[in-house]
């Protein structure tokens, strides 16, 4: 009858660019671990056969940011390394997303101190925050598929080339 | 005689009156020297063949808010040959507060100093590296301070900039 079901039996679907290109993004997200203090721990046990963060497409933990798309802060951010972590974000390609993983990065946790900022979102842009101090490999997971959830609605123009001006690292 | 009257009777014997204070607290022997004498104490401790203080083990210092003399330098120095762990103090009131450092004496000392400078903002005169050990370059306070607020002072410590 119609086109696609004409389609359907020679083994095709219709769909649109966008569909295929979330889904793709969203299924093979590669973190940056940035294991700066005690919630990196949980990050390595969510990547364990336990709570296995393969399920979710997301094993290939690069220690190179330009191999990355989302970085997942795992620990208390210094005003010393803060510099650090915001070179790491700038040197990954975009699309780019964050994970603020735990209460210190959210907002400083128990550490109300000097020397901590209190809340990664005062340099980064952070896509979802995980409660818990660390939270537990679930939380990690959950934050990752809220992220899938994000990624999976993005289309195509919501990445268009930005100019270079934006694209300029930002001078630390 | 046990090591803290032997110690003891040795400084007092060299010292005399630049030992303003001794005190023995939970087994603890502390000797409190006049500050401008802490590095002829400290190569005496050293040097002298009967005490070998060869290890210094930590610097620091107190910072007594309201007292006339602000600060205490501690001092932990340790003798393999009486396997014994000596406390000096030297108490400082000079603005800025400032002491003899005595990496000469224990090379140990220098980044335990640096760190003393960092958190108190007190100078070791002669150091050869005083930079700051945990706060950035550039910073201006020092954390450790009594009169410096825990969560800091706004504005103080640069972060990067959000570009979007």
């Amino acid at each position: 009858m119609g086109l696609e079901s004409k389609l359907t039996q020679d083994g095709f679907i219709t769909t649109t660019i966008d569909a295929v290109v979330s889904w793709a993004r969203k299924s093979s997200v590669w973190p940056m671990p940035m294991g700066i203090s005690c919630c990196a721990i949980e990050m390595i046990a969510a990547a364990d056969p336990k709570y296995d963060i393969a399920r979710f497409g997301s094993e290939v933990m690069r220690f190179t940011p330009r191999q990355c798309d989302l970085m997942i802060v795992a620990g208390t951010v210094t005003y010393k390394m803060a510099q650090v972590v915001r070179r790491i974000y700038d040197q990954m390609p975009d699309p780019k997303w964050v994970i603020a993983m735990g209460a210190c990065t959210s907002s400083g946790g128990m550490y109300r101190s000097y020397s901590v900022v209190q809340g990664i979102d005062q340099f980064l842009p952070v896509d979802v925050y995980t409660a818990g101090c660390p939270p537990r490999p679930e939380n990690l997971l959950n934050a990752l598929m809220t992220i899938q959830e994000k990624i999976g609605k993005t289309k195509s123009r919501d990445f268009k080339n930005r100019s270079l001006k934006e694209l300029e690292l930002s001078q630390n | 005689m046990n090591p803290k009257e032997f110690i003891t009777e040795k400084v007092k014997e060299k010292f005399g009156p630049a030992l303003e204070e001794v005190s023995d607290f939970r087994d603890d022997l502390c000797l409190t020297i006049k500050s401008d004498r802490i590095v002829l104490l400290g190569n005496f401790l050293k040097t002298d063949p009967d005490l070998q203080f060869l290890m210094c083990k930590d610097v620091t210092a107190i910072d007594w808010s309201t007292r006339k003399k602000r600060f205490t330098i501690v001092y932990h120095v340790h003798s393999f040959k009486l396997n014994f762990t000596l406390r000096i103090k030297a108490n400082i009131e000079l603005d800025p507060p400032s002491i003899e450092t005595v990496t000469s004496v224990w090379r140990s000392a220098e980044w335990y100093e640096r760190e003393t400078w960092d958190m108190y903002g007190i100078k070791f005169i002669n150091h050869p590296d005083l930079r700051r050990m945990y706060m950035p370059e550039g910073f201006e306070h020092h954390p450790l301070r009594k009169d410096f607020p825990v969560i800091g002072i706004p504005g103080s410590l640069p972060l990067p900039h959000k570009a979007e």
